[in-house]
């Protein structure tokens, strides 16, 4: 590992201004991921920055019903939180679908948004990686994929991103709040990751220097019947092959009123399933009628060699958690 | 136990560090790539927390931070200035004379073979007893059910999946689960 230099900010402005004297530095909040990648040499920075004595620590209730999660939060807190358990089952269950009791002690909020890829070329220096090395290739398109991408990816990175909590959040419409050189702005979780296109060395749209402080879950989607399901290889403590959230809210006929559906494990995003989403409004979710609508959502999908398992997996995941949800509805 | 090298002086790279280390506050001063767990087992001699796969995957250096379980192969030292560290050094009683009821637990219950795992069980056991003491859900927690007031029951399904950041080689889980079954009853 490089040596580097390390600064202790304690406010938000502070961790931005040495951020930006500091070339080549990297905000280290829980560090869970990015001290794992500097071991393995896929990051090298000059500078930490560490904002985990920051005070965005706290969950706060907002005047509408929603909630404002600072980005130091880490996952185990947020996960046991009365207000989110309550309001937003989905963001919970998916924190605790995620990592071990230990990391979820140590990760934040905010790091869980900025986490890399697992792919394994991504993480291995031997290996060409257009995500890691731009221009190098990328070595699981041909080689061990079964664990990547069948949405949205392009020839340069099939890489997925491995989150929970941005799946479930993305299905909630929550946002994120970022500070930076310039200020601050609020981007929607949904479109806060990317695809990979032409660029699959930026995950997200977040911009140099900037830092998440906190993501705001909205009002319209709190206390909506909610939940996450996640398919991996183990019973526990591994990433997903397919992961669905969704929040529905029926009318008092039985029909969707509001739907938001993500997909996790399926592409380099949390997929945001606006298609089968649109193809649900007003209709009664019955099987047949959600098994159509999935399925025009999950035509999009362009599966390698290795992984096709994932279309029809995701097809009745998303199946189930609807159809839990539709079940367990009270009007 | 003191460093066996003299420290290098602070510098850019260098920082110090007071951790608070089963009661007892230790001074040192880290190279900023030093995890707590090569702070733990190099600087301070405290070599209970062990280094398995030190990618935070095997859970075998959990120690507590803070009373809250977690990794020491991915906590830098230099962060955890004025943290409060328990190892399994400083698990058991009366300056060590009388095990903790978790340890006799994992005796009584033959909870290891080659025991390497088990200072992190150890650990991590305790943390979780006191995130399900704090009402902390699990995936195993039926999300429906209202929330807890209080304590969350530990069934063995609960007690393995919030244990499953631990892995045992050797397999002593079932042993593992009837250990942790032993201190909660």
């Amino acid at each position: 590992m490089r040596p580097f230099a390390y600064v202790r900010a304690r406010t938000v402005q502070e961790a931005t201004a040495a951020h930006a004297a500091h070339p080549g530095a990297r905000y280290l909040a829980g560090g869970t991921n990015l001290v794992d990648l500097m071991k393995l040499g896929v990051e090298a920075p000059e500078t930490l920055v560490d904002v985990t004595r920051l005070p965005l620590d706290a969950v706060e209730e907002l005047p509408d019903g929603g909630l404002r999660v600072g980005a130091t939060v880490r996952n185990s807190d947020l996960a046991a939180h009365p207000l989110v358990r309550d309001r937003y089952a989905a963001v919970s269950r998916a924190l605790l679908s995620g990592a071990s009791g230990q990391l979820r002690n140590t990760a934040t909020t905010g790091g869980n948004l900025l986490q890399r890829t697992r792919c394994p070329y991504f993480q291995d220096l031997t290996k060409p990686c257009n995500k890691r090395a731009p221009g190098s290739g990328c070595g699981a398109r041909d080689g061990v994929h079964r664990d990547h991408a069948v949405l949205g990816h392009s020839y340069l990175c099939i890489a997925t991103h491995p989150s929970d909590l941005a799946v479930a959040l993305a299905a909630l419409d929550a946002e994120v709040e970022l500070h930076g050189p310039d200020g601050e702005r609020t981007v929607p979780v949904a479109d806060f990751h990317r695809l990979p296109g032409d660029h699959p060395e930026l995950d997200t749209v977040i911009q140099p220097g900037e830092l998440i402080t906190a993501v705001t879950l909205p009002a319209a989607t709190a206390g909506l019947p909610s939940a996450y399901r996640k398919a991996r290889d183990r019973a526990s403590y591994a990433f997903a092959l397919v992961s669905v959230a969704a929040v529905l809210d029926l009318d008092e006929h039985g029909a969707v009123r509001h739907l938001g559906l993500a997909f996790g494990g399926l592409a380099h995003r949390p997929w945001r399933a606006r298609r089968a989403e649109a193809a649900l409004l007003g209709a009664t979710p019955t099987a047949e009628n959600v098994a159509r609508a999935v399925a025009a959502e999950l035509d999009a999908a362009e599966p390698l060699r290795d992984n096709a398992y994932k279309v029809p997996l995701a097809h009745r995941l998303a199946g189930a958690v609807i159809g839990g949800l539709a079940g367990t509805h009270r009007t | 136990m003191q460093p066996t090298t003299p420290p290098p002086p602070p510098d850019a790279y260098h920082s110090e560090v007071t951790l608070r280390v089963n009661g007892t506050p230790r001074a040192l001063t880290v190279d900023h790539r030093t995890t707590l767990l090569d702070a733990l087992r190099e600087g301070l001699g405290l070599t209970g927390a062990k280094k398995g796969c030190d990618h935070g995957q095997c859970g075998a250096c959990t120690v507590l931070v803070d009373g809250r379980r977690a990794n020491a192969c991915l906590l830098l030292a230099v962060a955890l200035d004025g943290c409060d560290i328990t190892t399994v050094e400083g698990v058991a009683k009366d300056g060590g004379d009388r095990l903790h009821p978790l340890q006799q637990a994992f005796l009584d219950r033959d909870a290891f073979q080659c025991g390497y795992c088990t200072p992190g069980q150890l650990c991590s056991a305790l943390g979780m007893l006191a995130e399900a003491a704090a009402g902390h859900p699990s995936l195993a927690t039926d999300p429906d059910a209202p929330p807890a007031q209080g304590a969350v029951p530990l069934t063995p399904d609960e007690i393995r999946e919030r244990m499953s950041g631990n892995l045992c080689r050797c397999g002593a889980y079932p042993h593992i689960v009837q250990a942790v079954e032993d201190v909660i009853r």
